[in-house]
């Protein structure tokens, strides 16, 4: 989010009455900022179902492949060694080191996907100039409402979340010009 | 009027946590976020004498056992008490032991997880971190027991110029697929937890260099809504992952065993034999480490006696399966009727030169998780500590007899031979200790060892369920 209003909050659940008081005007593009994940306020942010586990479930398919048809390969054409009179391609033998391969991509696909989707890592954001912000991985509740928002309206927003209980509302980052000259 | 159903976990644990005297949980209290955080932070702005002069003795310990490893591997494996046939010795038995302990890290962790055992939230990045000690130091013993360690990526499969590749059907690189990718999970999945709480450690740093470090470790997280619902998910699914992984790497150690011809080995009990002696001894090192930092933190108010209590629990049920195992084995031997089975079993193990290690083994592990039916034992952290320290020292001499009793007397008495551990081998296993101490210090020292976002989500959960009741 590069710019829009910062509001801060003691309680989750007076923060889900100002992000349904935003969504009653028709102010949808928001986010909370939270120390730890409130059930009810990401119920109230209608976010789409996370894709994490499509990218993890895509990474455990790539390395099942990978690794039983490099064993398959290497032991049974490019290296075909005989143990024992078993067959070159000794599925059941195979296994082990497939599920570990399968385990390992689909981690590392839960991982990325994870950092990609929350657009981590990203060191610096507007909303930290707001000083108080810092008190988000301790005890205070933020709403970020983006001011790119169609029916964003910098003065309407603010009342609202004022009235909604907001112990400080902060602009954040270079508004858009029309707001910025108000 | 009747009491309102149990069926809420937090409720359960609520009502549980009052009934053991040792005053309000930190959970059931009305102590504010900022101050939870904080406190559980203070470790990290805070070394003391006591700290650093263990980890003075620490250092050098680890410092000695990489003279220990430099020593062998510039002398060669002569040094230790190997012989053939007992090929396999101290350091597999070692490697066994120290893999095993690192399994409870991630039951804890991941299986308690995905049970939604809301308690695992105050001891889960301990036993974690204990994990990823462990397996370091259990992947040092095959790595060094090459006797040539430099090419231990042999063991990969990489295009080589020798223009050969791995033999896939035996089990050594299983081994290696197993304990690289064991620990590679383990440490995504301890370092996506940490990353709130690094955060947290980030916003409340005292100097702008830790606030520089926690920031770049942190990687920036912000807890928005988006990033929570990514992370529970990818939190979860990683829990899931790791579930079977920990699960399948204590089986494919065992089948380094298991595919063998040996008498004792040869078996298709070993997995779950393995895996539950596993758990079993992690649980135990998990208490041996936790009781004494809980008294020294002064965080018995969040590693509560309800912890103690289901931990101790946890190792009479391990423990009990362990034994049941032990049980089968006996049986199957005689049973069988096969002449090597039961000389191994009946005549080797139970009279022979290691009899005393087996029959140690066989009272330690059924007398110390019986004592574990009993309340006196469950919530005493003196008790239990010295107990949990018998297990590991029962499951050391388990493995120790598992992999020197076959190896000494197969099929053919002509070739047939005693083993003697020298000191070398003994200066090695000293070592990982020590190593295990350092890294465990620092990781006490510079990352939140009790879980702050998740303590106070359960605190939030909590508080929220008892006013719901209240209100009714």
């Amino acid at each position: 989010m590069r710019s829009g209003l910062l509001a801060e909050y003691e309680d989750p659940e007076i923060l889900v009455r100002a992000i349904r008081a935003l969504r009653r005007e028709g102010i949808v593009a928001m986010d909370a900022h939270m120390p730890y994940p409130v059930r009810e306020v990401l119920e109230a942010l209608e976010l789409p179902p996370s894709r994490v586990p499509i990218y993890c479930f895509l990474g455990g398919l790539a390395g099942a492949s990978y690794a039983y048809l490099l064993q398959w390969w290497t032991n049974g054409f490019d290296y075909a060694l005989n143990v024992g009179g078993r067959p070159l391609g000794a599925a059941p033998a195979f296994i082990p080191p497939t599920f570990e391969g399968t385990v390992l991509l689909a981690a590392f696909g839960a991982l990325l996907s994870f950092l990609g989707f929350s657009r981590l890592p990203r060191l610096w954001a507007p909303v930290d100039e707001v000083p108080q912000f810092s008190r988000v991985t301790s005890d205070r509740f933020f709403l970020a409402v983006d001011a790119t928002d169609p029916r964003f309206d910098r003065i309407e927003a603010e009342n609202i979340l004022l009235a909604s209980g907001a112990l400080s509302v902060s602009a954040f980052g270079l508004l858009p010009r029309k707001e910025a000259e108000r | 009027m009747r009491e309102p159903p149990l069926r809420d976990s937090y409720r359960f644990s609520a009502v549980y946590a009052k009934s053991v005297e040792d005053g309000a949980p930190v959970l059931l209290t009305r102590a504010s976020d900022a101050h939870l955080t904080e406190r559980l932070l203070k470790p990290l702005w805070r070394g003391g004498p006591f700290w650093k002069l263990s980890l003075l003795v620490t250092g050098l310990g680890a410092l000695f056992f990489i003279a220990t490893l430099l020593y062998t591997a510039l002398t060669g494996i002569g040094t230790w008490g190997n012989n053939i046939p007992v090929a396999w010795a101290f350091a597999i038995t070692n490697f066994v032991w120290w893999i095993g302990i690192g399994h409870a890290g991630t039951f804890i962790s991941a299986i308690l997880l995905l049970l939604e055992q809301n308690w695992r939230n105050s001891i889960n990045r301990l036993a974690e971190a204990m994990t990823l000690f462990a397996i370091i130091n259990a992947a040092v013993f095959p790595l060094i027991h090459l006797g040539r360690p430099w090419f231990a990526y042999w063991i990969f499969p990489y295009p080589s110029t020798m223009n050969v590749w791995p033999n896939f059907k035996g089990a050594l690189p299983w081994d290696g697929a197993a304990i690289s990718t064991y620990f590679t999970v383990s440490l995504l999945f301890w370092y996506v937890g940490l990353i709130p709480d690094l955060a947290a450690a980030r916003d409340h740093a005292p100097t702008l260099a830790k606030r520089r470090l926690y920031g770049i470790l942190a990687l920036g997280w912000r807890g928005s809504g988006r990033s929570w619902r990514n992370w529970q998910m990818a939190y979860l699914l990683l829990g899931g992952l790791a579930t079977p992984l920990v699960l399948s790497v204590h089986s494919v150690v065992s089948l380094d065993f298991a595919i063998t011809q040996l008498p004792g080995w040869h078996s298709t009990i070993f997995p779950p034999y393995f895996v539950s002696g596993a758990i079993y001894s992690g649980f135990a090192m998990v208490l041996t480490l936790m009781l004494p930092l809980r008294a020294l933190y002064g965080v018995e108010d969040i590693i509560t006696t309800r912890h103690l209590d289901a931990m101790a629990k946890l190792i009479l049920v391990t423990g009990s399966v362990v034994y049941y195992t032990y049980v089968v084995e006996l049986f199957i031997a005689w049973y069988s009727g096969n002449i090597f089975e039961s000389q191994l079993f009946l005549w080797l193990r139970l009279s022979g030169p290691w009899a005393w290690a087996v029959w140690l083994t066989y009272v330690l592990n059924f007398v110390v998780p019986n004592l574990m039916w009993f309340r006196a034992f469950r919530q005493r952290p003196v008790l239990l500590w010295i107990a949990s320290v018998l297990v590991n020292v029962a499951m050391w001499f388990e493995r120790f007899f598992l992999i020197i009793t076959s190896q000494s007397q197969d099929f053919l008495p002509s070739s047939w031979a005693m083993y003697r551990p020298t000191y070398v081998d003994g200066a090695i296993f000293l070592g990982t200790f020590l190593l295990f101490g350092f890294l465990f210090l620092l990781f006490l020292r510079f990352l939140p060892f009790i879980p702050i976002s998740e303590t106070k989500e359960l605190r939030h959960a909590l508080v929220e369920e008892e006013s719901r009741l209240e209100a009714r």
